[in-house]
């Protein structure tokens, strides 16, 4: 096909990899906003998450941030932070995908320090562990899989909406993409999406070893499986509560 | 609107040396006002895509997922099919969808890559209901005769409704927040609009009301989905 065949002229083409223009800078660039978000979303996600867990309290809550969050299009985040005052760049696109990634963190930590067997935290209990130690030694190991599901889930999201931040004047490989739709350029639109495409199942792959690694034998059987479906269930939809009815727990743990 | 820039003039007036920024409020209703055509158009445009989108997302997404809930050998490929095409970011997906869609109309490419991601999330969530659905509860409408398809339409779907529904809401959800996403084949409904007030030297209100009324448009279709899902499984009301 013609068109593939000159999208790979495009790729082999060594000044598309020179400079600040080029495939190397940019794909670093891309990296580097996506794990800032991602830190940035862990930084406030996850000790709530912990709190609340450990406390048991905002279930509703935590289904209602995903909810709110799916509803709002990440353009529009992005847009109205280059508006402010902090401007248009990196930046604004740091700070609106960390809003993104929030949710899965979120959810998947909460759901995680829920999941802990209650016979285990009793007997925690029992043997006089402070809360803190219990939240810190007990509830945050057993569910470290979970948090690594949520972790996988945020980062290959992040990965993969980073290449929105082009559009109003960010970096990142969505520059080759948006620069190929403004010189209706096909093979550089094509290769950009290839390039972009490939980055974010890269992703996916290496985040999926490591919360294999992470994942003790006895329980990937049960989680893996589950996980696999948890990477579209927060992305899609198995946090099937909504504002109106957070009926009952089961549905929100029911799902990672 | 006319307000507030004649106080800007007079402003500007009045300190000719200073560089003033012109007013540029974050929401005003003369910008509704004065651009209600605009609005109105990029609004339908959305609509019709995210409801296009999800109707033919469905009508694709239920045969796969029957079939691969038939078929169990075909879960497997289906699901993981649908899992990398899932992860695939969007623009990326315009991307590969604008170069090969000779038919052309820019429309149709937006929506050919809305059905795309609709139908990953609607696949997943109609087999995890069919899946769902307790296996005591199929032994006895075997054992009462019923055949296949007396079982699916009259056992297993009434079972699987609420998570089907579900799914319907999130893709849809989904859909309206990714319809901005079209404007880089110019043809992104609100988004449009979002863009626009974003080249248009940070034309706060253009972009705050575009994205606000993106927002409502979600939580709207949430609503009354929610509220379908209420109809079709009226069992579930009292609990």
């Amino acid at each position: 096909m013609g068109l593939l065949g000159d999208a790979f002229v495009w790729l082999n083409d060594p000044l598309n990899w020179q400079g600040r223009g080029g495939v190397p800078f940019l794909t670093y660039e891309h990296l580097y906003i996506s794990f800032l978000a991602v830190a940035l979303a862990a930084l406030v996600a996850m000790p709530t998450a912990l709190l609340l867990g450990h406390t048991g309290r905002g279930g509703g809550l935590t289904v209602a941030v995903t909810n709110v969050s799916r509803a709002i299009p990440t353009l529009a985040l992005l847009t109205v932070f280059a508006a402010t005052s902090i401007g248009f760049g990196n930046r604004a696109t740091i700070l609106a995908l960390a809003v993104f990634a929030v949710p899965p963190l979120l959810t998947n930590t909460y759901v995680g320090i829920r999941g802990v067997d209650p016979d285990i935290v009793e007997a925690a209990r029992g043997m006089g562990l402070s809360e803190r130690s219990i939240l810190l030694r007990v509830e945050l190991p057993l569910s470290v899989p979970l948090i690594a599901a949520g972790v996988r889930t945020a980062a290959v999201q992040v990965v993969a909406t980073a290449t929105l931040a082009a559009l109003v004047g960010g970096g990142g490989l969505g520059t080759i993409i948006n620069e190929g739709f403004g010189q209706q350029d096909r093979p550089q639109i094509l290769a950009g999406g290839l390039l972009v495409a490939f980055l974010a199942l890269l992703t996916e792959g290496a985040l999926a070893l490591v919360q294999r690694q992470v994942t003790p034998g006895r329980e990937r059987r049960r989680l893996l499986p589950a996980a696999r479906r948890s990477s579209d269930a927060v992305g899609a939809g198995a946090v099937e509560a909504t504002w109106a009815d957070e009926e009952d727990d089961r549905q929100t743990v029911a799902v990672p | 609107m006319a307000l507030s820039s004649g106080s800007a003039v007079a402003h500007a007036g009045a300190s000719v040396f200073a560089v003033d920024e012109p007013a540029n409020p974050w929401f005003t209703w003369a910008y509704v006002r004065d651009n209600s055509g605009d609005l109105q158009r990029a609004l339908e445009e959305h609509v019709v895509l995210t409801v296009q989108a999800v109707a033919l997302g469905l009508l694709i997404a239920f045969p796969l997922a029957l079939l691969a809930h038939r078929y169990r050998r075909l879960a497997a490929p289906v699901l993981g099919i649908t899992g990398v095409l899932y992860t695939i970011p969007s623009l990326a997906l315009f991307a590969f969808i604008t170069p090969i869609s000779f038919f052309g109309l820019r429309q149709r490419t937006v929506l050919v890559g809305l059905v795309i991601y609709a139908l990953l999330i609607l696949v997943r969530n109609i087999l995890a209901g069919l899946e769902g659905v307790p296996a005591d509860v199929r032994e006895a409408a075997q054992g009462m005769g019923y055949g296949r398809a007396r079982m699916l339409w009259n056992v297993e779907l009434p079972v699987a409704a609420p998570a089907i529904m579900a799914g319907i809401r999130v893709a849809t959800v989904s859909t309206v927040a990714l319809v901005t996403v079209g404007v880089i084949v110019g043809y992104g409904g609100l988004g449009g609009l979002i863009l626009r007030g974003f080249q248009n030297n940070f034309y706060r209100a253009e972009i705050v009301t575009a994205s606000l009324l993106t927002v409502a448009l979600g939580l709207t279709f949430d609503l009354l989905l929610a509220g379908a899902t209420r109809l079709v499984t009226p069992w579930a009301r009292g609990r």
